[in-house]
C-alpha cells in the first residue's frame, strides 16, 4: 500500500493521545488507592488532558487531508453497523469530547463526590469520566485497528495482532508522553509512569516483532493463476493496459525500493523500542530532556512503524498492475 | 443513484456517418448534445462493422477537439529553415492565389514538376484524377510502402486480393490460416468473422513471429522467422501435391494449371502459352487460345472443349515437335526441391509442423466439402446445380507484404489457395465487388514520355496495372519518367507508385528535380518514411545556390506534426466529422462479398477554425487552373463544391458512371449507373450513409467464371470485358519481363544493368529467395530481424494527440524473447542499442516469450518528436518511444550490384513495395550512466500559430459548446 | 433475484481496448461523468476509466499462450467495497445487484478500493469520489434507447462479442449458458466475494487427421498416371523374388 501520511500522522497521533489519556488515567487510578501520591490535578491531569486533546485535534485534522470530501466527513458515521471507519468516526469525537470533560473536571477541581464504593472510595466525575474514557480509549483503538485488521485481502493487516500492537504501540508512545510530562508537571508520578511506559515499550516489541515474524512467513492467498483463473505455473503480465499510472498504481504501491524498506524497518526497530526504553530508563530519576527525548524518538520511530506498516501491506489488486508495454 | 449528475440533459441528437480513425470505414452514430459531440458508437445498421466499434472509434471525441488540430492555413516565415516550425497565418486566399500561381506556371512549362503523394489511399478517385487533370504523372497514394505486394502479388494472380478486394469467408471456413497479419487490415469486420467463426468450433491457424492481437486467440500459433514465409507457403504446395491434396477439377476448369508452354529453350515463345492462333485485338482480358493435352484422345486441344480433359502433369510434344508442358507440371517440378525439410531450415519450422499445416489444409479442403444449392453458369455455357466450397481459408497482410520477396511469396499463397480449390468459393476467399478483375486490370498507364504535355491532362493514368515490358512509364532509353522511378525497369509492376522514394529521388534530382511537392495527410518526416533522419535533412537541404533542393513544399493535414514542420504551406485539413467523403466504386469501396457496397460521410460537425477539407481544397485548384474536368468549355467554374462535384460529376458525359453508385438517375430510382441525382446525398443520408447492392445468390460465387455474374458486371460497366479470369498458377505476365530480360521477343528490352535484376525476380512460377537486404548483409553482425506493427487502439502516428488513446500507448519497448535477451545481458526493461547497417536507436526492451527468438518487434509510429502534435516536450512518446524507421534506408546499399552509383531502392524488384520488414539489427545493453531517454532526439518543436493551447487537465463534461 | 453482470470470453477476446474506450467516451458525458484525465497531453498521462484490458504471457516460447484480460468491477454478490464505507455512498442495488456509488455521499476516503481486491474502483482525481464500472445504468433502462441499445456501452462495442450480458441468477439467460457451457469461472474465488461477472476460458479446436485418411481412391495424381509415393518405378520385392 502506499503509506498515505495523513493517516500515518491520524493513527500515530491519536494513538500517542490514547495512551496518554490512559497514562494519566492510570495514575488518578493508583493515586485514588493511595499507591501514588496524588499529583497536582489541575496540572497534570488538567493540563495532561489538553495535551491529549491536542494531539487529538491535530491527527483528526491529519485526517482531512486523507479525504477527498472533507466538507462531507460528518456523513462518515451513518453506517456503524457494518464500517469500522464509521465506528472510528464516531468513537474519536466521543472521546475527544470525554477527554475534554475530564480535563475541565480536573482544570476546573471540581470533585463532588457521587457515590462511594464499598470500601469507602470517594467516586467523583472525573473518575466517571476517566473511566468512560478509559472505554472509549480502547474502543478507538479497536476501530482504528480494526480498519486494516478487517481488511481479509490484506494478509499483514488481517490478525489480532493489528489490534493488539496498535493498542501497545499507542499505549507505549502515551505512556513515555506522559513520563515526560509527568517531569514537568508531576515529578512524583515519574518513575510509575517511566516503569509502566519501558513495560509497555517491552510488550509493543514483542507485539510488533510477532507481526514481523508471522508477515515474513505469509504465503499470499491470490496469485496470478486465482486472479486471471489459468492454471499454469509461468504467468507474466505485459501490460496493465495503461503506461502513465491510475489510481491502483498510485494507492496500492509504496514505490519505494527493497534496501529503503528494509532501512525504515530496522530505524523504527531501534527508534520505537530499544532506544525509548534505554532513554526511559536513564531517564527515570527526572532528567526531563532524556524523557522527553525517549518520547520524541519514539515517536518519530513510530511514524516509520506506520509507514512501514502500509508499505509492507501487499494488496491482492497489484497482482493486476505489474507490467506496462 | 449516481445522483451527482443525474440532472444531464439526455444526448439530444444522433447523426449517422462513417468513422475515418483508421481507413476500416466503419459507420458511426455520432450523439450530440448542445452541437458537442458526446458520444460515437458503431451503427447496427451498417453492414460493414454491425454496430461494433473499435477503441480508437469510440475516441473519436478526442480528435475532434484535440489542441493537435491546425486551424489556420500557415506560410513558412520568411528565411526561416524548414522544420523549425516557424509559420505566420495567412488567409485561404493567400494560400490559393500562391498555389494556382506556382502550380500554373508549371503546368504550362512541365506539369511533371509537380508531385502529389497522399498518405491516404481511399480517396484516389478524387486526388487520382486532379493528378491526370493537372497532367503530371508524379502521383500515388501511400500503397507502395503500405501493402502493395498483397495486392499486386494476389491480383496478378486470382484477379482479386485480401481486405478492400476480398477476404475470407468465416462464415462458412472450418479452417483460418492466418499469415503475416498483425492487428488491422482488416480491423473490426475481421474481428466480428474471428469471433463468430470461433465460436463455431473452425479451427485458426496463426503463423506470425509474434503472438498478439488476433494471433493470441489462435488455436495454434506456428511461430516463423520474418520474410520466410514464401519458403514455408512452398513447402505446403510441394506437400500438397505430393500427397495430391489438390482440387484437380478445379484447376483444370479455373487456372491455367493445365495449359501448354512451349519449353524449347532455342525458342522465342519458351515460357509462353502455346496459342491456337496470334490474337488481333489489343484488349486486357485473355482470349481462350491456349491448349491442354487431353487424356481421353491424347492430343493437344482448345481449352475447356467441351468432354475434354486435360493431363496436369507430364510433357508432350506438339505436332511440330515443340515440347510442351502443362502449367502445373512446370510448378510441380519448381516445388520438387522445396521439401518441409529444407523449409525448416530457413523458417524456423520444424519439417513435420509443415507436413502437418499441408495435410490439415488439404484434407479439410477435400473432405470437408461445401456444397450450396445454388444454381449457376459458368463462362462456357456448362450449368451448375450447386456452388461447392472447400473450407479453408486464409488472411495475410503486411507481414508478407512488406519484404523484398513479398510479391513472389504472395504469389505462392495464392497458388496453395488455388490447389486447395478456395478461390470465390464458400468457405474460401471471396472475392468483393469491383473485384475479380482481368489479370491484370485494365488501367494503364502511358508508355510514353510524351504523355507528359504542358497545359494538357496527362494521357493515361498515373497508376496503372502493366502487362508487358511495352506498357512500362519509361523513357526511350529505358530510364523512368516518374519521379518515383514506379512502372520502370527497377520496379515494373509498381502499381501503387514509391512514395516512400519519392523525397530522396526529388532530392538527388534522380531521375530529375521537382519544383513542388504536395503531400497530403502523410508524416513523411517521421513514421511514414524510411531513414527519417536523412530524409529530414533532404527536406531542408539546399543547393549551392541557397535554394531548396525540392523547392516548394505543401502539406496538407488535420494535425501538427513533424511532416507540417517542413512545409511551406500548410493547408489545415478538417476532421472526418466536419466532412464529405465518398467511399467510392472508382476507389476502394468497402463491398461486401454478396456485392457491392459505397458509402459517404457526412458533417456532423460545423468546420473548425479556418479549416477546408482537402477535396474542396483539390477543386478549388482545379477550377482555378482550369483543368478540364473542373470548368465549363468557357473555362467557368463547374462545381460549386465537393458534394455538388460528387453528384454531378460523370466519368464521360452521359456515362452514368460517377463517384456514388447508390440512388442514382434523376429521382434516385437507379444503382451503380444512371443520371446525376440532385438528392443522392440525403438519400444517403436517410440511409445510414450507405448503399449496399446485394447480388442473387447465382452471382455470389465463381465470379471469375460466373457468366451471369461477369455479363451483370459487364452490364454495369464495373468491367468492360465479360470474358472468364483464369488464375494465373503459371504467369506469363512476368514471363514477358523475364523473357525482354533475356533478350527474347519484340518487347522493349531493360537496360543492361537490369537484364540479370528482371531475369531473376520475373519467375513465372513463385520461387523463394533471400530478402534483398539480407542477401546484401553480414547475418552473423547483424543476426536478429526487426519488425513492427501497428496496435489495434494507435492508427499510425495519427493518435498521440488523442488524450484517450495515447494513455493506452505512451510510449513504446522493443519486444525481445526473453532468451535472446538474457543472452545479451539484456533484463526486463533495459535500455538498449539497436543496430542495424544503416544507424541505431537507444530504448527500452521488453521480454517477451511470444516472440520467436530471431525476431525484435515494437509497435509502430508511437515514438514521436518532442513537441510534436502538441504534446509537451517531456512527453513519454518523445522521451521513451522511439520508432525503428531510422534502422532501415529506403535504399539498399550503394553497391547493390546495378552499376557504379545506381542506388536502388529497399524495395520489392517486381512491384516496389516498400521492404520495411527487412532488415537487420543486433541488440546490446546500454551503458550505465547514459540518459534514461531514447535516442536519435531531435529538436524541441513548438505548437504554430492558431492552435489551441493544450489543457493540463481534461474533464470532458466540462466541455461547452463554443 | 435478479444478479446483472458480465461475462467475458477470454476465448475470442483480441485486446482491441474497444470496450476500454467506448466505456470511458460513454461515461464521462453520461451520470457517471465527468472521468477527468491528468496530463493529457504531458508526460505520464492519466484517467479515471472504469475498464481496462491487461496482457499476459502464459507459458514459455514456443508453448505461449498470449491473454487479453478485460477487468472492470465485477459487481460481486457478496461485495466487500459496500460494508466498509462509512457513508453507504457505496451499495448494491436491491433489483438488479449493480454495486454503484453516490457521488454526492462520497467523501473520497479511497476506504471501499483497499476492501476490493480487485482493483476495480478508481478515486476520480478532479472530482475526489471514488468512481467505478456502473453497468451502463444509465443506458440499460433507457426506455428512449432501441432494445439493442440498452446494454453497457463496452458489449456493445466489443467487435468480437467477447463481452456478453445479462442476469446470471436466470438459468435461462445467455450469460448463464455461458457460464455453464463453456466453463465461466469467477476471479479470486479465494475471498469469497462470488463475483458476478465470470470469465470464459481459452477453448482450442483441433484437427485429427488419421493417416489412412491422407490418400484416397480418388486421389488426382493417379488420373495424370503420378501415383502418390511410392512412384511406380520404385524398387519394390518384385525386382528381386523369383519364387
Amino acid at each position: 500500500m502506499h503509506p498515505a501520511f495523513s493517516v500515518i500522522f491520524l493513527t500515530t497521533l491519536i494513538g500517542a493521545a490514547q495512551g496518554l489519556f490512559l497514562a494519566l488515567f492510570t495514575a488518578q487510578s493508583y493515586a485514588a488507592f493511595k499507591l501514588l501520591p496524588q499529583p497536582d490535578a489541575h496540572a497534570f491531569y488538567g493540563q495532561g488532558s489538553l495535551l491529549a486533546l491536542v494531539l487529538l485535534i491535530a491527527g483528526l485534522g491529519a485526517s482531512f487531508f486523507h479525504l477527498g470530501h472533507p466538507e462531507r466527513a460528518w456523513r462518515a458515521a451513518t453506517k456503524w453497523r457494518t464500517s469500522w471507519l464509521s465506528r472510528e468516526v464516531i468513537v474519536l469525537p466521543a472521546f475527544m469530547g470525554v477527554v475534554f470533560l475530564y480535563g475541565l473536571a480536573h482544570w476546573l477541581g471540581w470533585h463532588p463526590v457521587m457515590m462511594t464504593l464499598p470500601g469507602g472510595l470517594p467516586v467523583d466525575p472525573s473518575a466517571i469520566l476517566g473511566v468512560a474514557g478509559t472505554l472509549l480509549a480502547f474502543a478507538l483503538f479497536v476501530c482504528t485497528a480494526m480498519i486494516y485488521a478487517s481488511l481479509k485481502f490484506l494478509a499483514e493487516w488481517h490478525s489480532p495482532l493489528t489490534v493488539i500492537n496498535y493498542i501497545l504501540l499507542g499505549g507505549a508512545s502515551g505512556f513515555s508522553l506522559a513520563a515526560a510530562f509527568a517531569a514537568y508537571t508531576a515529578p512524583e508520578l515519574v518513575s510509575f509512569l517511566t516503569g509502566w511506559a519501558i513495560i509497555i515499550t517491552l510488550l509493543g516489541l514483542v507485539g510488533r516483532a510477532a507481526s514481523l515474524y508471522r508477515n515474513a512467513r505469509l504465503k499470499p492467498k491470490s496469485t496470478l493463476q486465482t486472479a486471471i483463473g489459468i492454471k499454469h505455473p509461468r504467468i507474466v503480465q505485459k501490460t496493465q493496459g495503461f503506461m502513465g499510472g491510475s489510481f491502483n498504481t498510485r494507492e496500492f504501491f509504496h514505490g519505494s525500493s527493497v534496501g529503503v524498506l528494509r532501512a525504515i524497518k530496522w530505524f523504527f526497530l531501534v527508534a520505537v523500542f530499544p532506544m525509548p526504553v534505554v532513554l526511559l530508563a536513564s531517564g527515570m530519576q527526572g532528567a526531563t530532556i532524556l524523557l522527553a527525548a525517549a518520547f520524541l524518538v519514539q515517536y518519530a520511530g513510530l511514524l516509520a512503524e506506520r509507514w512501514y506498516f502500509f508499505a509492507q501491506a501487499n494488496h491482492p489488486q497489484n497482482l493486476y498492475y505489474q507490467s506496462i508495454a | 443513484m449516481l445522483a451527482a449528475n443525474a440532472t444531464i440533459p439526455p444526448l439530444q441528437e444522433i447523426k449517422t456517418t462513417t468513422c475515418y480513425m483508421c481507413a476500416c470505414r466503419c459507420g458511426i452514430r455520432v450523439h450530440l448534445r448542445d452541437g458537442v459531440v458526446r458520444y460515437i458508437d458503431g451503427n447496427p445498421d451498417h453492414p460493414l462493422n454491425k454496430g461494433v466499434i473499435c477503441a480508437k472509434g469510440s475516441s473519436g471525441i478526442m480528435k475532434q477537439y484535440s489542441p493537435a488540430r491546425l486551424l489556420k492555413p500557415l506560410k513558412r516565415k520568411v528565411g526561416a529553415d524548414r522544420g523549425a516550425g516557424e509559420f505566420e497565418e495567412i488567409e485561404w486566399e493567400e494560400a490559393f492565389a500562391t498555389l494556382a500561381e506556382r502550380l500554373g506556371k508549371i503546368r504550362a512549362t512541365d506539369p511533371k514538376k509537380f508531385a502529389l503523394f497522399t498518405g491516404r489511399d481511399q480517396m484516389q478517385a478524387l486526388t487520382g484524377m486532379f493528378a491526370r487533370q493537372f497532367g503530371t504523372p508524379n502521383y500515388a497514394a501511400h500503397g507502395g510502402f503500405c501493402s502493395v505486394n498483397m495486392a499486386a502479388g494476389m491480383i496478378y494472380t486470382i484477379g482479386g486480393s485480401f481486405w478492400e478486394f476480398g477476404g475470407p469467408d468465416l462464415d462458412r471456413a472450418k479452417l483460418f490460416v492466418m499469415i503475416g497479419t498483425a492487428e488491422d487490415h482488416h480491423s473490426n469486420p475481421l474481428k466480428i468473422a474471428l469471433s463468430k467463426f470461433k465460436r463455431d468450433g473452425g479451427r485458426f491457424i496463426s503463423i506470425n513471429p509474434v503472438r498478439t492481437g488476433y494471433s493470441a486467440i489462435a488455436d495454434e500459433w506456428v511461430p516463423i522467422r520474418p520474410g520466410t514465409d514464401g519458403a514455408l507457403l512452398l513447402a505446403i504446395i510441394h506437400e500438397i501435391i505430393a500427397t495430391g491434396l489438390y482440387d484437380r477439377e478445379f484447376l483444370v476448369q479455373y487456372s491455367n494449371a493445365g495449359q501448354l508452354i512451349n519449353v524449347n529453350e532455342a525458342n522465342d515463345e519458351f515460357g509462353f502459352f502455346v496459342r491456337t492462333e496470334v490474337p488481333t485485338e489489343e484488349a486486357c482480358y485473355e482470349p481462350q487460345d491456349k491448349l491442354w493435352w487431353d487424356r481421353t484422345t491424347d492430343r493437344a486441344v482448345v481449352t475447356h472443349k467441351p468432354g475434354a480433359d486435360p493431363y496436369l502433369l507430364g510433357e508432350f510434344k506438339l505436332p511440330d515437335g515443340t515440347p510442351v508442358k502443362p502449367a502445373f507440371q512446370l510448378l510441380h517440378e519448381r516445388v520438387k526441391d522445396y521439401t518441409p525439410e529444407w523449409a525448416s531450415q530457413i523458417t524456423g519450422i520444424p519439417a513435420e509442423v509443415i507436413r502437418r499445416l499441408a495435410y490439415e489444409m488439404g484434407v479439410t479442403a477435400r473432405d470437408q466439402k461445401i456444397e450450396l444449392p445454388i444454381a449457376w453458369t459458368d463462362s462456357w455455357g456448362n450449368e451448375h446445380d450447386t456452388v461447392t466450397g472447400n473450407p479453408v481459408a486464409f488472411h495475410a497482410m503486411r507481414g508478407l507484404a512488406a519484404h523484398s520477396n513479398g510479391f513472389q511469396t504472395i504469389r505462392a499463397m495464392a497458388i496453395l489457395m488455388s490447389l486447395l480449390g478456395t478461390i470465390d468459393r464458400p468457405g474460401g476467399f471471396r472475392h468483393k465487388a469491383p473485384f475479380p478483375r482481368p489479370i491484370p486490370p485494365c488501367a494503364r498507364t502511358p508508355n510514353d514520355p510524351r504523355a507528359v504535355q504542358p497545359n494538357r491532362p496527362l494521357d493515361g493514368m498515373a497508376l496503372g496495372w502493366p502487362s508487358d515490358p511495352d506498357d512500362l512509364f519509361v523513357n526511350d532509353d529505358g530510364s523512368p519518367v516518374r519521379i518515383d522511378k514506379a512502372f520502370s525497369w527497377e520496379y515494373p509492376l509498381s502499381v501503387h507508385g514509391l512514395m516512400h522514394n519519392a523525397i530522396t529521388n526529388a532530392w538527388r534530382g534522380d531521375p530529375y528535380r521537382i519544383d513542388t511537392l504536395l503531400i497530403f495527410m502523410a508524416n513523411m518526416a517521421w513514421n511514414s518514411t524510411m531513414n527519417a533522419v536523412e530524409v529530414r535533412q533532404m527536406l531542408n537541404d539546399r543547393d549551392e545556390n541557397g535554394e531548396f533542393k525540392i523547392p516548394f513544399l505543401v502539406v496538407c493535414d488535420a494535425f501538427h506534426s513533424e511532416m507540417t514542420a517542413f512545409a511551406d504551406l500548410i493547408l489545415p485539413d478538417t476532421t472526418y466529422l466536419e466532412r464529405h467523403d465518398v467511399m467510392s466504386m472508382l476507389d476502394r469501396p468497402i463491398s461486401e462479398f454478396d456485392g457491392p457496397v459505397d458509402s459517404v460521410r457526412v458533417p456532423v460537425v460545423p468546420v473548425s477554425g479556418d479549416c477546408k477539407p482537402f477535396q474542396e481544397v483539390l477543386i478549388e485548384l482545379g477550377t482555378r487552373l482550369k483543368l478540364p474536368a473542373f470548368v465549363t468549355k468557357e473555362g467557368e467554374r463547374k462545381f460549386r463544391d465537393y458534394p455538388d462535384f460528387v453528384v454531378n460529376w460523370e466519368s464521360e458525359p452521359g456515362s452514368g458512371i460517377g463517384f456514388l453508385a447508390g440512388w442514382r438517375g434523376k429521382g434516385g430510382e437507379k444503382s451503380l449507373r444512371g443520371e446525376p441525382n440532385p438528392n443522392q446525398w440525403e438519400m444517403y443520408k436517410k440511409n445510414n450513409c450507405v448503399f449496399h447492392y446485394e447480388l442473387p445468390k447465382s452471382y455470389q460465387y465463381m465470379r471469375n467464371w460466373n457468366k451471369g455474374y461477369l455479363e451483370w458486371s459487364q452490364r454495369n460497366r464495373i468491367t468492360r470485358y465479360a470474358e472468364p479470369i483464369l488464375i494465373h498458377i503459371y504467369s506469363e505476365v512476368l514471363q514477358r519481363f523475364r523473357g525482354a530480360a533475356q533478350g527474347k521477343g519484340l518487347t522493349r528490352k531493360p537496360p543492361q544493368n537490369l537484364r540479370k535484376r528482371v531475369e531473376t525476380y520475373f519467375d513465372p512460377l513463385p520461387f523463394y529467395y533471400d530478402p534483398l537486404e539480407a542477401q546484401l548483409t553480414d547475418k552473423h553482425k547483424y543476426p536478429l530481424a526487426a519488425v513492427t506493427q501497428r496496435p489495434m487502439a494507435m492508427y499510425h502516428s495519427w493518435d498521440s494527440q488523442n488524450a484517450w488513446l495515447r494513455q493506452i500507448h505512451t510510449h513504446n519497448y522493443l519486444y525481445v524473447n526473453a532468451r535472446t535477451a538474457l543472452s545479451q545481458g539484456i533484463a526486463d526493461g533495459d535500455w538498449i542499442w539497436v543496430e542495424s547497417q544503416w544507424g541505431k536507436v537507444r530504448c527500452m526492451a521488453r521480454h517477451s516469450e511470444a516472440v520467436e527468438p530471431g525476431t525484435v518487434w515494437t509497435w509502430n509510429a508511437i515514438g514521436k518528436a518532442a513537441g510534436a502534435w502538441n504534446l509537451t516536450p517531456d512527453a513519454n512518446e518523445s522521451q521513451k518511444g522511439f520508432l525503428l524507421n531510422h534502422l532501415i534506408s529506403e535504399e539498399l546499399p550503394a553497391d547493390a550490384g546495378m552499376g557504379a552509383g545506381q542506388r536502388m531502392s529497399n524495395s520489392d524488384p517486381i512491384t516496389g513495395q516498400a521492404a520495411w520488414y527487412d532488415v537487420r539489427v543486433r541488440i546490446s545493453k546500454a551503458e550505465a550512466g547514459e540518459p534514461e531517454q531514447t535516442s536519435p532526439q531531435f529538436a524541441v518543436m513548438k505548437p504554430y500559430p492558431g492552435m489551441k493551447t493544450r489543457s493540463s487537465i481534461l474533464a470532458f463534461l466540462g466541455i461547452k459548446a463554443k | 433475484m435478479t444478479q446483472l453482470a458480465l461475462v467475458i470470453d477470454l476465448n475470442v477476446c483480441v485486446g482491441c481496448q474497444a470496450c476500454v474506450t467506448s466505456c470511458k467516451e460513454w461515461n464521462t458525458s453520461g451520470s457517471a461523468g465527468p472521468m477527468g484525465d491528468q496530463n493529457p497531453y504531458g508526460a505520464d498521462p492519466t484517467g479515471t476509466f472504469f475498464n481496462r484490458v491487461q496482457t499476459f504471457e502464459v507459458g514459455e516460447f514456443p508453448n505461449t499462450e498470449t491473454v487479453h484480460f478485460p477487468k472492470s468491477c465485477l459487481h460481486c454478490e457478496d461485495p466487500p467495497c459496500v460494508p466498509v464505507c462509512p457513508t453507504g455512498a457505496s451499495y448494491k442495488r436491491k433489483e438488479d445487484g449493480i454495486v454503484l456509488v453516490d457521488y454526492d455521499k462520497c467523501i473520497g476516503c479511497k476506504y471501499c478500493s483497499w476492501a476490493c481486491p480487485y482493483g476495480a474502483r478508481e478515486l476520480d482525481e478532479q472530482q475526489q469520489v471514488m468512481k467505478k464500472c456502473t453497468l451502463c445504468v444509465d443506458r440499460i433502462y433507457d426506455m428512449t434507447m432501441a432494445p439493442e441499445d440498452r446494454k453497457p456501452s463496452c458489449v456493445k462495442a466489443c467487435p468480437t462479442s467477447a463481452r456478453l450480458f445479462g442476469d446470471i441468477h436466470d438459468p435461462q439467460s445467455a450469460v448463464s449458458l455461458a457460464i455453464r457451457e463453456s466453463g465461466g469461472y469467477p476471479l479470486m474465488p479465494e475471498w469469497g466475494t462470488q463475483p458476478a461477472n465470470h470469465y470464459l476460458p481459452r477453448r482450442k479446436t483441433r484437427i485429427k487427421i488419421h493417416e489412412d485418411e491422407l490418400e484416397r481412391a480418388d486421389n488426382p495424381l493417379k488420373v495424370d498416371r503420378q501415383l502418390p509415393r511410392p512412384a511406380m518405378d520404385e524398387p519394390t520385392l518384385d525386382d528381386v523374388t523369383t519364387w
